[in-house]
This record gives structure tokens, C-alpha cells and sequence, in this order.
């Protein structure tokens, strides 16, 4: 079976300066890959360029999703296909309330599938039921998108979207990055949740921490816009015993 | 994934797709402006002695008061004298039958409006009582307020039916001298609403211009007078949903509510009058004086507007308060897009003691529109213990628009507690970008958001007027922002 994401030779810039120097990789249907790196290597860079975050200029390379041309689809269609950013710094929408916006979300990906759309009813079933799992309180209900929310929270939830949308592939971008512990290992659970033949996960975090609780199939190291090493999760107990300096020093 | 501009500006490329013209023949007198034409008015309209010499109080009022010219608008001067200051709409024979015959894209819009299907059918000129039984309609309703004792009719039918009621009260709360558009509305003012509310009565329902049988094509100088008698309550919805086929470019409106001893009138507003082309040609002038004098003790007078069309608003709906303990409130959203000019806000005077007034403005600018917000809060020497609470916001969308704040605070009572907050913000890429990564569209996305922004007017208003305000507000800033 063919891969579910494949990058191959990515190159992107932002305005004239390249961050991503030919990115090649390949993610397998029901596969974790975590990917790694020093502040600046262009981990971020890779997630919001696959989920089409405007400001950036693809100067060469390829990815294809499922087969398709992901880079020729706008953001929203490549959401819909099921590609899910789980974002490092969720922005806040006033006056637009989460359930509102998740319902929304929600029925143009069911539209999109070809499914019926959900009420207001049903749809606050299945909120209920996955904020129960994530341990999140009644009032987030009645709350705006990320309004007043506290970094811990604001992570929960991409999980609780991540969950009710049940993407193809989701990217989360330090998802860990702000939990305390406790936090973490409800992140993660909520992560392992999913995980499953048919959905493929790529972590992109800074610590080898989150590792331990959502252990990943393969590990990658970013260095200077390039895979400069790649392993399975032993990858990342060295990376976080011996830090990123000999990938760099052996990569170049 | 090459290009670089963001979905926002691709947005802001785009043309208005909603202006559409219907073609009326009409019964209208030459243009120009003197104490004949006046007295035609008067005349055709079989009004008494009294209303004819107080329009020509407020004719030669005005031939000696200049156009003001304070307002952060542009435009260039209006010949007054070549205006036609009586139309009447002929029986529309040669109107559509049914709607059938009407563009479909003139029904698809108000479909997207929410206007229910009788009232599409007013709009696009069909001969209403051959299609739709909407005579029964308004009797059942004219009945139902009859029975409870409120009176509503348009103006010039209150005119022959309560000359009492019009004499004791119309020009008490704006009166001809007010400013330069009263005293011209004073003067020609065509038809409008009338309402009286009797004492402790509240009425049996909310009225609205759209349910009344008699309010079309009441032209472009309407003149509204509400009165709530003591005790009493009444919701008035004065909607301008439909893009105005009138061919004249100005609307000089005069609105007075007047509140007895606690009484409550609120006053809801939707205008969509046609706000011209992306170029900034055509539009109407909507220079409008609204005003309500919470005149007994404990009365409320609740403003909430939604303005999105029109090339230039000019507009302060406002709230004397008079009575001790009386309260005066007013929410806002006023939108401007390519090159429309919004100059809009309030006066909240405060007389009597202990009076309290709220406000709270949404301003949203998008293309070249230039949004100011001009308010007033006056505390009279005698409103001990008043208070007031100012919110203005101000969101911007795309990179030449503009938004304006003028506050301006008089406060002569050293008890009175005035407060004011004010922001200005942008709908940021960022947002933009996280609605789309979670399926939904641009357009979608950007209605959202500006919702989310206008979510404490849009709470104050009624209901079914809550949700056609946010449909409006989508249409309006499509084809410019979403």
C-alpha cells in the first residue's frame, strides 16, 4: 500500500530566505512519526506549509496526500480531505463560541464525505461525550473559541477537535509544548485514542517527554531544513541524552 | 501553495453582487422647494390647518439654516432645488403579476435575506393580495392591537384619525429648528409609523414595517412618532432589508419616541438602503435624526441599529433623559465597504437624577469605507447620581479602510460616574487561517468572525431580526470581505 502523505524534495521560503532545503518523507497509513530538531530547523515551517498556511513560497519539491497534489488544494479542501493542524498557539475568536465553530467544522468535513449534517442536538452528544475523555469542563460549552483560555486548555482542545473530526492524518505542532504532567498524559491519551490503521499522526515537538506517552513508529531529526537522521524511538532517548549537536555536526 | 497574499485581501477584490434597480412609474411634482410645493403636500394629503403651518414654520426655518458640514464625511453638495420633494407610486398595472415574472435573482437575494415569501413579493412589486392572502394578515394583526388599544397606522392616517395625539406631541422631542435635515423632513416629510401605546398596555406584539400593509413606497422623508403612555411597553422593528428602489439619492428621515412614566420603547433598525456601486458612485445620503425623550421617571428608551448600506450614513440615534431614574441605551453595528461613509453614534443627555445610559458600538470597515463613531455624553448639572458606560470597538478588514472615534463627554455633576472603553482590531490572518484548517470556507470564516465581533448588538435585538441582521450582514460584505 502506498503511503498516506509522501514529501519529496520539499523546498520553501519565507520572502526570500529558504527554511526548508529539500524535505523528503514518507508517512504510512496508521503510522506515528515524531519530528525533532533545534529551535529554527523548520519543524513548525513543514507543519503549517503541509495544512497551507498563507506566507509561505514553495521553490521546489512535491507532496502528495492520498494520492493527490496536497500543495495545489486551499487549506480549507485539504482539511476536508483530513489533513488536521493541532496548532502550537490556538488564536482566539471572541464572540464565535466553540461549539459553534466545531459544528461547523464538523459538518462541512461530513459534507464534504458525502454525510447528511448533524443538529445542534446531536452534535452536542458527541461533544459531550469526547470533552468527558479529554476531562474538559461544562463551561467550555458557553465559552469563544480560545477566549480566556489558559495554554493547558487551549491544547486540550485541539485534541477534543482533533477527536471529533477524526482526520486522516494529524500534524500536531508542540502539542506538548505548556502541559504540565498531568496535562500531558491527557493529551496523549486523547492522541493514542486514534491512533489506528487508519490514521496517521506526525508529532513535531522539541522533547523527547511526549515521547514516553505517545510512542512513535519513527523519529526524525530537522536540521537546517533537511531530515539530517533518521530512527525509531531510540532515536529520540539519545537525541535526549547526547542533544541535537552531533546530528548537526554529522549532517554537515 | 505559491501564492502569497492571504484569502483576506482575494476577498477584498471582489465586486458587489447584491445592487439590482426596479423600475417604478410614479406620480412626482417638478423639483424644487417652496412654500407651494409645501402646501401641495399638505394638501394632497387632506391634512389640518395646524400641520400646514407648522410644515411652513419649518420651510422658512430652513431657507435660512446652511447644510451642516462637521460630519468626517465627503460628498459633493446637494442641489436642493433640484429635488422632488412628493412622489407617489402609481398603480402598478404594469407591475409583475406574480412572482413568476420577477428576476429570480431578485428573489434569490431575498431568500438569502430571510424575508419571508409574502414579504419578497411586496418587494419585488407583485400584486400582493392576488398572490398571497396577506389583507387577512394585516386585519388579524390590526384587530389583535385594536383590541389591546394601541394605535398603529402610518402618519397620514393618524393624522385624520388622532390630529390630537399629532398636534400634543409631533416636533416636542426634534423639533423643526433641531438641525438642517429635521427641518427639511419637517417641512415635506411624506408618511411614516405612528404609534401610541396606552397607559400599562404592553402590546400584544412586535411591530415592524414589514407586517404593515400600508408602508409602501412611504419615500424618502418619513416621519416616525412613537408614544408610550405610562406604564406601557412596545418593541418597534423598522426594517430596510430590501435594497431601495427609489431613484432619489437623499433620506432624511425624523424618528421622536417619547416615554411617559415607566414605560419602555425599543427600537430596532436593519438598514440596508442601496449604498452604491464599488466605485462610490450613486448610494443614498441617509441623513436621518433619531431621537427619544425618556420624558417620565423610570423609562427606558433601548436604541439598537444594524447599518449596512446607504453611500453616506449620518445618524444619532439618541436619549434624553429626562425623568429621574430613566434609562437610555443604545447598540450599534455600522458596516461600510468600498467606499461607503458611516458617521454614526449617539447623545445620551442626562437630566434627571440618578439616570443611566449605556452604549455599545460595533463599527466594521472593509474596502476604502471610512467608519467614524461620533458620540456625546452630556451630564446636566442636575443628574446627580448619573451614570454612563461607552463601549466603542472598531474592526478593520483589509488595508484602506478607516475607523474613527470622536467621544465626547460633558460632565457637569461631579456624582455622575461616565466610563469609556474603546479597540480597534483586524480580523487577523491568523483567525482567518484557523477557521479554514478546520474545514470551513473563507467566506464562512470571515462571517464568523465578524459575528463573534457583533455578538453584543446582535444579543439586544429581537429573534427573528437577530438572525436576517447576521444573513444582511453576510450579504453585505460579500463581494468585499466574505
Amino acid at each position: 500500500m502506498s503511503a498516506l502523505l509522501k514529501i519529496d524534495d520539499l523546498k520553501v521560503a519565507v520572502g526570500e530566505k529558504p527554511v526548508l532545503n529539500g524535505v523528503t518523507l514518507e508517512v504510512g497509513r496508521g503510522e506515528v512519526h515524531a519530528i525533532m530538531g533545534p529551535n529554527g530547523s523548520g519543524k513548525s515551517t513543514l507543519a503549517h506549509v503541509l495544512a497551507g498556511r498563507p506566507g509561505y513560497t514553495i521553490t521546489g519539491g512535491s507532496v502528495t496526500f492520498d494520492g493527490r497534489d496536497l500543495l495545489a488544494l486551499a487549506p480549507e479542501e485539504r482539511a476536508r480531505e483530513g489533513v488536521f493542524l493541532g496548532f502550537q498557539y490556538p488564536v482566539e475568536i471572541p464572540g464565535v463560541n466553540n461549539v459553534y465553530l466545531l459544528k461547523a467544522a464538523y459538518n462541512a468535513v461530513r459534507k464534504h464525505r458525502g454525510l447528511p449534517e448533524v443538529d445542534a442536538f446531536e452534535f452536542l452528544g458527541l461533544v459531550r461525550e469526547k470533552m468527558k475523555f479529554m476531562r474538559m469542563d461544562e463551561s467550555f460549552l458557553g465559552r469563544a473559541v480560545n477566549e480566556g483560555f489558559s495554554g493547558g486548555e487551549k491544547k486540550r482542545n485541539e485534541i477534543l477537535q482533533m477527536l471529533i473530526l477524526e482526520p486522516q492524518l494529524a500534524i500536531l505542532d508542540e502539542t506538548d509544548s505548556g502541559l504540565d504532567i498531568d496535562a500531558l498524559k491527557i493529551v496523549a491519551q486523547g492522541v493514542n485514542s486514534v491512533r489506528g490503521s487508519e490514521r496517521s499522526i506526525v508529532l513535531v515537538t522539541h522533547y523527547q517527554r511526549m515521547l514516553d506517552y505517545i510512542v512513535p513508529d519513527f523519529v526524525h531529526v530537522l536540521v537546517n531544513g533537511r531530515i539530517a537522521k533518521s530512527g525509531d524511538r531510540t532515536l529520540a532517548l539519545e537525541l535526549e541524552r547526547r542533544g541535537y549537536e552531533w546530528v548537526s555536526e554529522a549532517a554537515a | 501553495m505559491s501564492e502569497t497574499t492571504s484569502g483576506l485581501e482575494a476577498l477584498l477584490e471582489r465586486g458587489y453582487q447584491h445592487g439590482f434597480v426596479t423600475d417604478i412609474e410614479s406620480d412626482t411634482v417638478p423639483p424644487g422647494l417652496d412654500e407651494d410645493v409645501v402646501r401641495l403636500i399638505s394638501r394632497k394629503k387632506g391634512e389640518p390647518e395646524f400641520l400646514t403651518a407648522w410644515r411652513l414654520k419649518a420651510l422658512r426655518h430652513w431657507l435660512t439654516m446652511r447644510e451642516p458640514h462637521w460630519a468626517h464625511v465627503n460628498y459633493a453638495p446637494i442641489n436642493y432645488q433640484g429635488i422632488s420633494y412628493y412622489s407617489a407610486p402609481k398603480a402598478r398595472k404594469d407591475g409583475p403579476k406574480s412572482l413568476a415574472e420577477v428576476d429570480p435573482k431578485l428573489l434569490e437575494t431575498y431568500a438569502k435575506l430571510g424575508v419571508p415569501l409574502h414579504e419578497r413579493a411586496r418587494l419585488a412589486g407583485v400584486a400582493v393580495d392576488a398572490v398571497f392572502d396577506s389583507v387577512s394578515v394585516a386585519t388579524t394583526f390590526k384587530e389583535r392591537l385594536a383590541a389591546a388599544g394601541v394605535i398603529f397606522c402610518p402618519f397620514s392616517e393618524a393624522v385624520r384619525t388622532h390630529p390630537q395625539l399629532i398636534e400634543q406631541y409631533l416636533g416636542t422631542v426634534v423639533p423643526y429648528t433641531d438641525n438642517f435635515y429635521a427641518a427639511l423632513n419637517s417641512a415635506v416629510f411624506s408618511d411614516g409609523s405612528f404609534v401610541y401605546v396606552p397607559k400599562g398596555v404592553r402590546s400584544p406584539m412586535e411591530l415592524s414595517t414589514y407586517f404593515r400593509i400600508n408602508a409602501l413606497n412611504t419615500g424618502q422623508f418619513e416621519r416616525t412618532l412613537i408614544i408610550a403612555d405610562e406604564g406601557s411597553y412596545v418593541s418597534y422593528l423598522e426594517g430596510c432589508s430590501a435594497p431601495m428602489r427609489d431613484e432619489n439619492q437623499l433620506h432624511a428621515a425624523v424618528v421622536e419616541l417619547i416615554t411617559l412614566d415607566d414605560a419602555f420603547i425599543k427600537y430596532s433598525t436593519v438598514q440596508n438602503w442601496y449604498p452604491g456601486d464599488e466605485h462610490g458612485v450613486g448610494g443614498i445620503y441617509n441623513f436621518v435624526t433619531k431621537r427619544g425623550e425618556c420624558r417620565g421617571k423610570n423609562s427606558h428608551i433601548s436604541w439598537t441599529q444594524v447599518e449596512t448600506g446607504s453611500a453616506i450614513t449620518w445618524k444619532y440615534p439618541s436619549c434624553v433623559l429626562r425623568g429621574a431614574g430613566s434609562i437610555g441605551e443604545f447598540y450599534s453595528v455600522a458596516t461600510v465597504n468600498h467606499h461607503q461613509q458611516a458617521d454614526t453614534g449617539t447623545k445620551m443627555i442626562h437630566i434627571g437624577a440618578n439616570t443611566r445610559s449605556t452604549i455599545v458600538s460595533k463599527g466594521i470597515s472593509a474596502g476604502q469605507g471610512q467608519n467614524t463613531y461620533r458620540g456625546l455624553v452630556k451630564i446636566l448639572p442636575s443628574a446627580h447620581g448619573a451614570r454612563n458606560f461607552t463601549q466603542c470597538d472598531s474592526l478593520l478588514m483589509g488595508p484602506r479602510c478607516g475607523a474613527h472615534t470622536f467621544p465626547y463627554i460633558e460632565a457637569k455633576n461631579p456624582t455622575a460616574t461616565v466610563e469609556h472603553e474603546a479597540s480597534t482590531s483586524k480580523i487577523s490572518d491568523d483567525q482567518l487561517f484557523y477557521c479554514q484548517q478546520r474545514g470551513i470556507a473563507t467566506e464562512d470564516a470571515v462571517n464568523m468572525i465578524v459575528s463573534g465581533f457583533c455578538k453584543s448588538v446582535f444579543k439586544e435585538l429581537p429573534m427573528e431580526f437577530a438572525v436576517e441582521a447576521q444573513n444582511l450582514l453576510a450579504v453585505s460584505l460579500e463581494g468585499a470581505v466574505g
